[in-house]
């Protein structure tokens, strides 16, 4: 009987396809596993990371960064969207510089390994930590999501039997017993590896299906508008590259093409505004999109901790410029991809959820027909698992601590033994993998890239004016702090839980957004009222509770700005522990 | 909870670090204005120059160009200067710091 099962799944299975796969997830989960033996606690790691050189830290922080959004979700998105998803690779690159110029160097001064590290010891304050704690869960459920919707897409590409949610069980599950287990630490390594992989999976069938079917600038050069004007046999004349004919549910070139195009104008489009009374609100769209972008970089909980494992803060700076490179140069091939796939594999236009735009990436090497499109198609399978296998599980590792090390481990039982705690860990990586699958399943209709930049515009109305503003402004209390994060934070993660379960369809709300076109947009981007929000409580609060501001401000100022070398950072921790009585 | 015993020499005065601050946040928001000027500039482009800004340039729209192509070498650019000037400014500092303690 299982037999049959199993044999049912592998039937119409591409045996190259498959195999990349398969090669991919076994030698992540035995790499995970062999550097976790060596590196056993979170010091380990730390100190490990510091003996890796500039080139290694560098592939491995921009493997952290590279999810399944980076690798399946903007190719889709460009393809289903055309230029208005343009913004998000440029972003998430740019959102990494605004890190390094404003938030990355004090940080890592200061000496704090996540966001509630630098929360608790800015302002002298574990209950602040445990507010700030929540975030972590809040974000990573949100970036999980996508991350699930990737595997699932996965799977039941290289599985046509299996339906949507059994490619997000199974591969949920594996990640979370492994992370449970003990592997899949963020390993320097194995992230390392992991950017290569996916570099390469993206990077080679972009030059194949070019060398094949013509360059970048002529599949968008054939986006012109014409065949729609003309009759078929003119537009073979002036056609450069070959073109299949689009499907009804595409949209046509002109809007695809230009900006404000289909992603910003559905709103106004939904409530019946002409294309000119629409662009303000595209606008408005946009903007509030590269807010969310860049500014969500910097609060992301899984990022941030890669900066500690370099030896000096010259290396760190060194290593960021390459992290610069390597993920702009990542950036530029998933939009080829993209715009190639509306010219050469338009029937994904009309299939929606798991068959939809979404696997562009993954089916579109198999254009080339044969075994080297099988072989390409197998590659960008890889890439693919490298990009979420390695982003949930830093995901999980990172949410897993928060609640293990601060919910348990601060609030319910601050006294319990280390095997309590070990046992609680694997508990929680269980518990917290469940809901990640469960939330997995639901949200096949949404866009991985859509959901990816949700996460951000929460980072961004919580985290970024809490980094921002204790970095550069000594004048912050507590009070301020928490109540610009909650009070940014929440409302923006509530308009988005409301749009998402609209769109699913579990909340009828499509006459309010018809009748309410700006109020859709400011749902579905917060980011644009969401971090002045944020930052102006932190002030207005700050300023009524200025008696409360931290005693040592001024050192806890030399520390975060002063140079590394000045040796300011051990002054502070002698004077700290001798002042709390430690 | 004793007072922290007090420090005279400079790096703890609040000039040194008022105008340590102020140096480097002059020197990010002069890198961050740079790309913002090109981030908040193009939607505006897009908005006030569409014909401008869909002229065929190889095949891409001139947007498409700006945004999906030429922006990575612009934050390219950006990030090594900020990392350049942020690091002589660093070893300035130190620089300064030791050169005082050796004079008192």
């Amino acid at each position: 009987m299982n037999a049959m099962i199993s044999l049912a799944f592998l039937n119409g299975v591409d045996p190259w396809i498959f195999t990349f796969s398969l090669v991919t997830v076994v030698v992540t989960v035995w790499m995970g596993f062999r550097s976790a033996k060596t590196s056993k606690t979170a010091s380990d790691f730390f100190v490990a990371g510091r003996s890796v050189s500039v080139g290694w830290n560098a592939s491995a922080i921009s493997g952290e960064y590279l999810s399944a959004a980076s690798f399946m979700g903007v190719a889709g998105m460009v393809m289903a969207v055309g230029y208005d998803a343009l913004w998000y690779p440029v972003c998430y690159a740019c959102g990494y510089l605004f890190l390094l110029l404003f938030i990355a160097g004090p940080l890592r001064r200061f000496g704090a390994y996540t966001i509630p590290d630098f929360a608790e010891g800015r302002y002298d304050s574990p209950l602040f930590r445990k507010i700030a704690v929540c975030f972590v869960l809040f974000i990573g459920f949100f970036y999980t999501m996508p991350q699930m919707k990737g595997a699932g897409t996965t799977l039941a590409y290289i599985f046509p039997g299996m339906p949507y949610w059994g490619g997000v069980v199974l591969v949920g599950a594996v990640i979370t017993l492994n992370v449970a287990l003990g592997g899949m630490k963020g390993i320097t390594l194995v992230q390392a590896v992991q950017y290569w992989i996916k570099m390469f999976a993206i990077s080679v069938p972009v030059f194949v299906l070019m060398s094949v079917y013509g360059f970048y600038g002529a599949h968008l050069g054939a986006n012109d508008g014409r065949m729609e004007k003309l009759a078929p046999q003119a537009t073979a004349i002036t056609q450069t590259v070959e073109r299949h004919p689009l499907v009804e549910k595409a949209p046509a070139d002109t809007p695809w093409i230009s900006p404000f195009g289909p992603l910003t104008t559905k709103a106004a489009k939904a409530a019946g505004l002409s294309p000119e009374e629409a662009r303000p609100y595209s606008l408005v769209y946009t903007y509030s999109l590269i807010i969310a972008l860049v500014c969500g970089t910097a609060g992301l909980p899984h990022i941030l901790v890669r900066f500690y494992t370099n030896p000096d803060g010259v290396a760190a700076k060194k290593t960021t410029m390459w992290v610069m490179i390597l993920i702009g140069i990542f950036y530029v091939f998933p939009p080829v991809l993209g715009v190639l796939g509306r010219n050469l594999l338009p029937e994904l236009y009309a299939a929606t959820g798991s068959k939809g735009t979404d696997k562009v990436v993954l089916e579109l090497p198999r254009v080339i027909g044969g075994l080297w499109g099988s072989i390409l198609s197998g590659i960008t399978c890889a890439g693919a698992f490298a990009a979420f296998m390695s982003t949930f599980s830093g995901l999980l590792v990172s949410m897993t601590g928060a609640m293990a090390h601060d919910v348990y481990g601060r609030i319910l039982k601050p006294n319990a033994t280390e095997a309590e705690r070990m046992r609680v860990f694997k508990l929680s990586a269980v518990l917290i993998g469940g809901v990640a699958i469960l939330l997995g399943t639901q949200v096949e209709k949404l866009q991985i890239n859509f959901m990816v930049g949700q996460a951000f515009a929460i980072a961004a109305s919580s985290y970024f004016p809490l980094l921002f503003m204790s970095v550069w402004w000594r004048g912050m209390t507590m009070a301020g702090a928490a109540s610009g994060m909650l009070g940014g934070g929440l409302p923006a993660l509530a308009c988005m839980t409301v749009v998402n379960l609209s769109d699913m369809g579990n909340l009828d709300l499509k006459s309010f957004w018809v009748a309410h076109p700006l109020l859709r947009i400011l749902a579905e981007q917060p980011a644009i009222w969401a971090v002045p929000l944020a930052i102006g409580l932190m002030i207005v609060v700050s300023k009524l509770t200025v008696a409360r501001v931290p005693a040592d401000i001024r050192m806890k100022m030399l520390v975060l700005h002063a140079p590394e070398k000045l040796g300011l950072k051990q002054e502070y921790i002698q004077e700290h522990q001798a002042g709390m009585g430690h | 909870m004793p007072p922290p015993k007090p420090h005279d020499d400079r790096v703890h005065s609040e000039e040194f670090l008022h105008t340590l601050m102020r140096r480097q946040l002059k020197l990010s928001i002069t890198c961050a204005a740079a790309f913002l000027v090109g981030l908040i500039g193009l939607p505006l482009l897009n908005y006030y120059a569409p014909v401008l800004m869909a002229t065929r340039v190889g095949g891409f729209t001139l947007s498409w160009l700006l945004l999906g192509v030429l922006c990575f070498p612009l934050v390219w650019t950006i990030s090594w200067i900020f990392i350049r000037r942020s690091i002589e400014l660093e070893d300035e500092e130190v620089r300064q710091v030791n050169a005082e303690k050796e004079t008192r």
